[in-house]
């Protein structure tokens, strides 16, 4: 375990090193080091700017009235702040359908996902019986399998059970996904078997020791794969174009989509408001859970 | 007696004790499986029937064969898609690995805000496929795009029309999606190189290994399994590019940016024509499991060495 959590969280250690290292006298010759050093940080600015840049590009634009968008000098911040574009877009479009709907999509999926998936888990890490590790490598196969090769027999099948054009048909295709319990059976198989060992001599059943000891043990996973997940479901846009027909069940990005087309007077600053607003929420979740979203990638992509 | 009885009972015990752990596995595993089954597994299976029928709208389907697979092969805009698709992938794959594990040694070194370079590195890999592709689009728009008006800056007087040309538009939708993806593959090459030991790398340099050596024979054969596995999902990926194109360009300008993937959606659900879109669509699914069992086999030839 201690082994997978250097893997994971690197951060405190490297913080401490280079404490150290700034505060330690330089030994001699650090004059060519000072230069790579210094080389290294150009870089990493240059390489920060060029990452950055069509964010602050976004979020300006979202501030200037139409004409002002494309001008010729490019100007980056705008002469006159339009803040008007943000009501604007309130009342020009649906976006609190959309955003009600985003929201409905990315809660309800998350938590079937978290629960279904830490709960195979459990089967998967837990318990032995014939057949399992087979089962288990039908699920890591399907993760090499593109949704994009079997989306029409799915679009079909979901049609004929008459979910398809409803919210319940995003829920499903995107709850029961391989990834979730992927990622918790890698987290479970990190806990020591004597808790659980300790716990059945105290009479827990399975479900109990799940429930009572491996859910509250998990709780970095969980929020790794509940935070992948609800910005999964928010960002998606394939599944609801294909499935979400009807206007008043669009999702945030279904909606800026189309939201676009209908923009007969390119006021690309009410847009850009649109994209600022789908783009915030995301922006606030990962910088609080950040730590969560790179443990979470890192783990998946441990064992491969 | 008791001598015959004993290893009876225990193994009635034992066979009793799996039956329990068959169904209290199956137990937890079912909630999930059920989703899975139906969504994912049933779909594949009816996937591979549907291609051999000439399935359309009206639900009506008969047994044509490998008819599908014949017009698919004769389909110039299908030949074009595959052509595109590893055209695509192919200048994707090797970049993205390029620039995110350069970010990557570029982060694993000491240096002050590294944690907020990570942060901004990241942050386009979780921002939706919507806002980066309207906001690119914009900023590679040839002639008041901020892009392009950098490039006359400094001496181009003739840049790109990037998403408006034939030629250029898939080098345009290759540097976005390698901007979006490359710090999601850094996190998982940061992760790699904090497990490489540090006494490797002292030992060579013990031995008068420079830095680039020192790459080359300590760093990389640690990344191994990590290369692996990275290069695997960009494959994939790259081989499933979709999205991002569909709201860029829709396959635009012309075909230059049509990928397998958009084939299968216009057959499918804009022209309805299902059974015809199966067939494409088992072709990209072998394509993606063909190249996932080849790096699979090559990765452990090469682990067995």
């Amino acid at each position: 375990m201690s082994e997978t959590m250097a893997l994971v969280t690197p951060e405190p250690k490297r913080a401490r090193l280079s404490v150290e290292s700034g505060s330690r006298p330089r030994p001699a010759g650090s004059g060519s080091r000072a230069v790579g050093r210094t080389v290294l940080y150009v870089v990493l600015i240059v390489a920060a700017a060029a990452m950055l840049t069509p964010f602050f590009w976004m979020v300006m634009s979202s501030l200037k009235d139409a004409n002002s968008v494309f001008s010729v000098p490019v100007r980056w911040i705008p002469e006159i702040f339009v803040w008007e574009n943000y009501v604007e877009i309130w009342t020009r479009s649906d976006i609190l359908t959309w955003i009600r709907n985003t929201l409905i999509l990315s809660v309800t999926v998350t938590a079937l996902q978290v629960l279904t998936g830490s709960f195979a888990a459990y089967g998967f890490s837990r318990i032995t019986f014939p057949g399992r590790n087979a089962l288990f490598l039908l699920y890591v196969a399907t993760i090499a399998v593109p949704w994009q090769s079997y989306m029409i027999p799915q679009f079909i099948l979901l049609s004929n059970a008459g979910v398809a054009n409803t919210l319940w048909s995003i829920i499903l295709l995107q709850a029961f996904g391989a990834f979730g319990v992927f990622l918790m059976k890698q987290f479970y198989e990190t806990v020591p078997e004597d808790l659980s060992e300790a716990a059945r001599l105290d009479g827990l059943t399975e479900y109990g020791i799940w429930w009572r000891i491996m859910l509250p043990l998990s709780v970095p996973a969980i929020a790794s794969l509940s935070l992948l997940t609800f910005v999964n479901t928010w960002n998606d846009y394939l599944g609801p174009l294909i499935y979400l027909r009807d206007p008043s069940l669009w999702t945030m990005q279904l909606g800026l989509k189309n939201f676009v087309s209908s923009l007969y007077d390119t006021d690309y600053g009410v847009l850009f408001a649109g994209l600022v607003i789908s783009v915030v929420p995301i922006a606030v979740i990962f910088l609080l859970g950040q730590r969560f979203f790179v443990e979470g990638i890192a783990t998946s992509g441990m064992k491969g | 007696m008791t001598t015959t009885a004993t290893p009876q009972r225990a193994r009635r015990r034992r066979s009793r004790l799996r039956m329990r752990n068959t169904l209290l596995g199956w137990s937890f595993i079912l909630p999930n499986f059920l989703g899975f089954a139906t969504l994912t597994l049933v779909p594949v299976i009816v996937l591979f029937y549907m291609s051999l029928t000439n399935w359309n709208i009206f639900g009506s389907s008969q047994f044509v064969g490998f008819d599908n697979f014949v017009r698919l092969v004769n389909d110039g805009s299908f030949r074009t898609s595959f052509v595109n698709t590893l055209y695509y992938s192919v200048m994707h794959i090797p970049l993205t690995i390029v620039v995110s594990l350069g970010l990557a040694l570029l982060l694993n070194n000491k240096l002050r805000g590294v944690a907020f370079f990570r942060t901004a590195a990241f942050f386009p890999y979780i921002t939706s496929i919507v806002a980066i592709a309207l906001v690119w689009n914009l900023l590679f728009s040839p002639d008041y795009g901020p892009i392009n008006e950098m490039l006359r800056f400094i001496g181009i007087s003739n840049p790109p029309g990037w998403l408006t040309s034939a030629n250029w538009s898939m080098p345009a939708v290759v540097i976005i999606s390698t901007w979006r993806d490359m710090g999601y593959y850094m996190v998982l090459f940061l992760a790699a190189l904090q497990t490489v030991p540090r006494e490797l790398h002292e030992a060579a340099r013990m031995d008068g290994a420079n830095v680039f050596e020192r790459f080359w024979n300590v760093t990389l054969p640690s990344l191994r399994p990590t290369m692996f596995f990275v290069t695997v999902m960009l494959t994939i990926n790259s081989f499933k590019i979709f999205d991002l194109i569909l709201v860029l360009t829709n396959g635009g300008p012309g075909q230059s940016t049509m990928v397998i993937s958009q084939f299968i959606y216009r057959k499918g659900f804009e022209e309805n024509n299902f059974g015809y879109a199966s067939a494409a669509s088992v072709v990209l699914f072998l394509l993606c499991i063909i190249v996932t069992i080849v790096q699979f086999l090559w990765n452990q030839r090469k682990s067995a060495r």
